[in-house]
């Protein structure tokens, strides 16, 4: 039981002033699914970019902590060097190269990656996203969202990572795709021993796929704990997977409830 | 007609040197977003030292010409390196400012090395016409027209198949995501100001074989932008067609302005004049995507 990504009180601030991250403490155990969960704004995309060194052209910087794969420190790092060592980030709102064809962006994944392995990465994608073979000579940016998904985690797989970094890959799929997308990260990570630190706000089917969870709230990690706890946890049901605390329809009325609701979204 | 054909071809091959040209403006826009108003004086870098190299260093013309080449990939990168990375972040204004100053340091630079006058290559190729179709074409002029093609279709293949070219293009669209693939983006913007400076430097050769050079050569990139701004500024099929129909039109236009007007010096002002013709009808050039930032 090791921990590929130790990430250790980081603090991120944007532009000088403002402070996102603000002591933030988790762990990603190598081979398994990590879910981190939290309201819009707690800043889950921002550890991602932290971790992935995409901080740099958004005028971030990490302004104390560390973030340590296997054991050494790569914030700081430029983001080409980390994918070097094996990370890779799909970032949210699948960021698509739109006037490039499906094969060329999965080209794209491939960058840092030897020629030798690009057929061979590519049957890969294709035998997980049939219909992106299917579609390989077309335009990506007239895919449809949920193919554009599929090629988005396609690069991923594509640059054959160590730590893959999924932000939001449920944002704005139809529920079945979101079942197909989640059953093949899942494979990915079964198949290849990939470790995958998981973004969602679709807490019940990350909690599903996930064996830890993280919730975050205003930039810090405020509950952790094995997946089926989290899911049997009052708090984490009522807020996060939308049922009362005894399985009731939720109720706006009960100020204390409030309270904690506050608490929690933030 | 023997007149009007001898200017299309004249326009042809002036134009083949324009799309050289704009294609690395094109090449710089896309990766960058400069828009970079010291390519003229960029051809003028290249022509001036293989002009150097030939006449007064007497090497023969091939080793020149791929010595300069060598050079304009070293230009290439110095000026990345020391005027545009520094600027990386700052607003587009600034970095237009740089580049207008990189183009009166360069002009300035050449002046005072080798003066204002006119500069001529030795002749390269023999002076005798071949004929193509009955029409007396001097072999200089044929082979400007098919080394421009020739690199032309170059870096349509280099952008279209080479890992480089797709990661430059992939950049091109969106720097972050290129970064999260892995791709330097540092070393693309290097690169783009690389291939810039070559194409420049094989136009300024080219050129400098058929008119001579003299130090005002850097106004050729005034004819650029209409040429770049005809193919929509992000796209190299327009940079290539755009650098044609320029070349092709001033020639006629000024043909025919002498004989039917009596007008000389119309070449200057042709191009700008159709350019904004066809912006009144097309407004993001022929080629251009349209969510693209006006000059
Ligand atoms: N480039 C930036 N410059 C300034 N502030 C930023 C920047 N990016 C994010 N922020 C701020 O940081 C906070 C956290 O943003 P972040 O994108 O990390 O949240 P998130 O948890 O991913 O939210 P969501 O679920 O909506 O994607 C927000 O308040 C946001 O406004
Ligand atoms: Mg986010």
């Amino acid at each position: 039981m090791s921990d590929l990504l130790r990430i250790e009180n980081l603090e991120v601030v944007y532009n000088d002033v403002v402070l996102v991250l603000k002591g933030l403490s988790l762990a990603a155990e190598a081979g398994k699914i990590t879910a981190l969960l939290g309201a819009n704004g707690a800043g889950k995309s921002t550890t991602l970019k932290a971790i992935s060194g995409l901080l740099e052209g958004e005028d971030g910087a990490i302004t104390d902590g560390a973030v340590l794969l296997d054991g050494q420190a790569v914030h700081g790092r430029p983001p080409e060097e980390i994918v070097r060592r094996g990370v890779f980030q799909v970032m949210e709102g699948r960021r698509i190269f739109q006037d490039l064809n499906v094969e060329e962006n999965l080209r794209c994944g491939a960058f840092t990656r030897p020629r030798g392995e690009f057929r061979e990465s590519l049957d890969k994608v294709y035998g997980y996203f049939p219909r992106l073979k299917e579609r390989r000579r077309q335009i990506a940016g007239y895919m449809s969202g949920g193919e554009q998904q599929m090629l988005a985690i396609g690069r991923a797989i594509m640059a054959r990572p160590r730590l893959l970094l999924l932000d939001e890959p449920s944002l704005g799929l139809a529920p079945l795709l979101v079942e197909e997308i989640f059953e093949i990260i899942q494979r990915f990570n079964q198949a290849e021993g990939v470790t995958v630190l998981l973004v969602e706000q679709n807490a019940r089917v990350a909690l599903s796929v996930a064996s830890r969870g993280y919730i975050m709230e205003g930039g810090r990690i405020v509950m952790d704990g094995a997946a089926e706890e989290l899911l049997g946890n009052p708090d984490v049901q009522e807020f996060y997977l939308g049922m009362g605390a005894s399985g009731q329809r939720k109720s706006y009325r009960n100020i204390k409830h409030y309270r904690r609701r506050k608490r929690w979204l933030g | 007609m023997h007149y009007y054909l001898q200017l299309l071809i004249n326009g042809l091959v002036v134009g083949g040197i324009y799309s050289l040209v704009a294609l690395g403006f094109v090449v710089i826009y896309k990766a960058t977003q400069v828009v970079n108003f010291a390519q003229g004086e960029l051809v003028m870098a290249g022509a001036y030292v293989c002009f150097s190299l030939t006449v007064q260093f007497h090497v023969p013309f091939l080793w020149a010409f791929l010595m300069t080449l060598g050079f304009s990939v070293l230009l290439g990168l110095a000026v990345e390196r020391l005027a545009l990375r520094p600027l990386i972040g700052e607003s587009t204004i600034s970095v237009i400012m740089v580049t207008i100053g990189l183009s009166s340091v360069l002009k300035s630079l050449v002046q005072l090395v080798w003066g204002t006058q006119i500069k001529v290559f030795p002749q390269v190729l023999p002076a005798e016409p071949l004929f193509l179709a009955g029409v007396p074409i001097a072999p200089v002029y044929l082979a400007a027209f098919v080394l421009s093609a020739l690199l032309f279709a170059v870096f349509s293949l280099f952008f279209k198949y080479s890992r480089l070219g797709v990661a430059m293009r992939a950049t091109a669209f969106d720097q972050q995501a290129a970064q999260s693939m892995g791709i330097g983006i540092k070393n693309i913007f290097a690169l783009s100001w690389c291939i810039a400076c070559v194409v420049s430097g094989v136009g300024g050769v080219i050129l400098g074989n058929i008119n001579g050079i003299n130090s005002q050569l850097g106004y050729l990139g005034l004819k650029v932008f209409p040429a770049v701004i005809l193919g929509g500024l992000d796209s190299l099929a327009g940079a290539a067609l755009g650098g044609l129909i320029v070349g092709v039109l001033e020639n006629l236009c000024d043909g025919l302005a002498k004989d039917f007007l009596g007008l000389s010096g119309f070449k200057e002002v042709a191009a700008f004049v159709v350019l904004v013709l066809i912006l009144m009808i097309k407004p993001y050039g022929l080629f251009g995507s349209r969510e693209i930032e006006r000059v």
